[in-house]
């Protein structure tokens, strides 16, 4: 059972949703990202999603472009982001990582090279933005050859027979994005959310975590009490941006910790 | 819209390894959208007949071609023709696409158009074709583009259009691109995402091919009918590569007449500092299509440099990167300097003020006429007019308005 599998097993068994929360590797410095990682973990993290920094981040909103072009100031690369996970994971043998990112870098460092050495640094899961199923079956094979969860997006205007597509290449979980646009837009349509998520479980048979307009721990445990994951990721880097040097990992642990009791509050509650 | 024997992409886009539809979930299905109404429209004649009627009564085609002949003379060797893009209503070949697209867009009750633009003429072009069709239009320009083209930029203006100065990245073309993007994944529903080369996600790239490829089909009759035959080399100016396919289209299956795409070496391949995607980049994956991409090692896309803003993009088409990989056309390079003597040239020899984005490809013209007999032939697509370049060159010059 690969790590994903048995973090979402695990919090099934305790009546527990999944909290995923993004960081961009090497933002705001490469020297931050382990710390950053740590302290998602002590805010009660269950995966991490780590971003991996492209020049041309065309799925996301403002926040994660800045949070890509700092990381990029200090020649972050796909290699480098590989290194860091190695480094976490001599310290946390348990959380399960997954790197989300562009096309570009992995084709530029060889799909194949690049399952095997994720999977030598202990990569979990990888979401590849701008790789629908239709472009990239040999390489979510290779990912899974290398016991890497090829992570799929689903969007509100996917029709139904992009379920059967991800559901065949995609392993661990799917990443509901809940709105139209950008990574870090506004509102979120809690009832659309509601309605959808019991029939792409259904018809993907794996847990499904929801992103994208994720803003505070009110609208993490709304989305909670009906999806199998939260996703956060603007918020934190906001955090992160807005925090005096050396301070950004306490105060993404506070944030994490505010987001986790709401939404265990809020799925106790439900199986109550 | 051609009865090419010819045959690419395939259904799903492909040109060999090339093209394709890399994008996020969120744009999937506006692209199946598309390409479901493309396919549509592309066999509808009444679609047809009214693109054809507005070439010829709105942008006033078929252009003509022009023989060069005391430029021709000056060189010394071969003959010069021109395919006068530049005669279009709005100074360019973009405009021909920007009809096709917003005839489209009308079709599927789209009330909005957004695009993207380098040098602005695809911009002025949209927001032209928006004011025509009574739509909203807003145009994505990298800041340093808007610098650079201040009166484009206030042309879109009067045209009725919203110009976005775009602040991220580089602050030219790939950023504009990318940040269309993103307004065309939150506004879907009402929203038309006006491409104005042949790059991006399929459809567009075989949907932009088409509506350009009216150019060489215009060449071929006008050809025999002013020469007697067809050319010996066709060439065109590449950035991503739409002008060059446009011409270029009707004249793949006839193997007796090459293709030959000019890109921008700008200050020169070895400094870095240039454009020349398939010349000096590899295959990728940037803005929904597998392409050749100025990038460095680890894959993130580098900055490029030309005088040209039409041409300063770091990726291409992927038809033309079929077309290199497969040998059916040659692409080579022209510096800055090579392009602005062309340019200065055209100008006293014939009267013609040429874009400098089309003066690469006469720079190239320029190079090899002398070294050809007096009795070939070369067609040169001359794509746009320059008048947008005047201060581009006249800073050149060290020359201030």
């Amino acid at each position: 059972m690969s790590r994903i599998a048995a973090k979402f097993a695990e919090l099934q068994g305790r009546q527990r949703k999944a909290l995923i929360p993004f960081i961009t590797a090497g933002d705001p410095e490469p020297g931050q990202t382990l710390p950053l990682m740590q302290a998602l973990v002590a805010g009660g993290a269950d995966i991490i999603e780590l971003g991996v920094p492209f020049s041309d981040p065309m799925a996301d909103g403002p926040t994660i472009q800045r949070a890509s072009e700092r990381a990029l100031t200090y020649g972050v690369s796909l290699r480098i982001v590989l290194g860091m996970v190695h480094e976490f994971r001599k310290t946390d043998a348990t959380t399960p990582v997954v790197l989300m990112g562009y096309a570009n870098p992995v084709e530029a460092y060889g799909q194949a090279a690049f399952a095997r050495d994720a999977q030598a640094a202990g990569v979990d899961g990888v979401l590849t933005v701008d790789y629908p199923p239709e472009e990239c079956a040999g390489f979510a094979d290779l990912l899974q050859t290398h016991g890497i969860d090829p992570i799929f997006l689903l969007a509100p205007t996917s029709e139904d027979r992009r379920f059967a597509d991800v559901a065949e290449l995609g392993s661990g979980y799917i990443y509901y994005v809940s709105l139209k646009g950008v990574t870090g837009s506004a509102a979120i349509d809690l009832d659309e959310v509601a309605r959808r998520i019991p029939v792409i479980r259904a018809k993907v048979g794996m847990p499904v975590g929801v992103g994208f307009g994720i803003r505070d721990a009110a609208s993490a445990a709304r989305i909670a009490s009906v999806a199998d994951a939260v996703v956060i990721g603007s918020k934190i880097i906001e955090t992160i941006e807005q925090s005096p040097a050396g301070e950004a990992p306490a105060r993404v642990t506070a944030f994490l910790r505010e987001v986790r009791t709401a939404m265990d509050a809020t799925t106790r509650g439900v199986q109550a | 819209m051609s009865d090419n024997k010819y045959r690419m992409p395939d259904e799903r886009g492909h040109f060999g390894k090339y093209g394709g539809v890399f994008v996020a979930e969120t744009l999937i299905p506006a692209l199946a959208e598309l390409d479901e109404a493309y396919a549509s429209a592309r066999n509808d004649p009444a679609f047809r007949a009214e693109f054809e009627y507005e070439l010829a009564h709105y942008v006033g085609r078929p252009s003509p071609i022009y023989h060069a002949r005391r430029w021709s003379e000056a060189l010394g060797g071969a003959q010069i023709y021109l395919k006068r893009e530049d005669l279009n209503h709005t100074g360019a070949h973009k405009i021909n696409n920007g009809i096709g697209q917003a005839l489209l867009a009308r079709r599927m009750g789209k009330p909005r158009v957004i695009a993207e633009t380098g040098a602005g003429m695809h911009g002025v072009a949209t927001a032209t074709v928006a004011a025509r069709y009574g739509m909203e239009c807003v145009v994505y320009m990298g800041s340093e583009d808007v610098r650079r083209q201040a009166a484009n930029v206030y042309r879109m203006k009067v045209l009725g259009a919203t110009v976005v100065p775009v602040e991220s990245g580089s602050k030219t073309l790939k950023d504009a691109l990318n940040e269309a993007m993103r307004d065309w994944v939150t506004h879907i529903g009402n929203t038309f995402y006006i491409i104005g080369t042949v790059a991006g996600p399929h459809p567009y790239p075989m949907m932009v091919r088409d509506f350009q490829s009216v150019i060489g089909r215009e060449c071929i009759p006008q050809m025999s009918a002013l020469a007697g035959r067809q050319p010996d080399q066709v060439i065109a100016c590449v950035g991503g590569g739409s002008n060059a396919m446009g011409i270029f289209y009707d004249y793949i299956p006839r193997d007796e007449v090459k293709l030959v795409g000019v890109e921008a070496a700008g200050l020169g391949l070895e400094t870095g500092k240039h454009a020349a995607s398939l010349t000096a980049g590899k295959p990728g994956v940037l803005h929904g299509n597998r392409t050749y991409l100025l990038q460095d090692p680890n894959g993130q896309i580098i900055e490029t440099h030309s005088i040209s803003a039409g041409l300063d993009y770091p990726g291409v088409g992927p038809e033309h990167a079929w077309l290199k990989d497969s040998g059916r056309a040659e692409y080579v390079t022209v510096t800055d300097d090579e392009a602005l003597k062309a340019f200065h040239d055209l100008c006293r020899n014939e009267g013609i003020i040429p874009a400098l984005e089309s003066s690469h490809a006469l720079a190239y013209a320029a190079r090899i006429a002398p070294t050809l007999a007096r009795n070939k032939i070369l067609l040169v697509n001359l794509s746009g007019r320059g008048d947008k370049d005047m201060h581009t060159v006249a800073e050149k010059a060290g020359i201030r308005f």
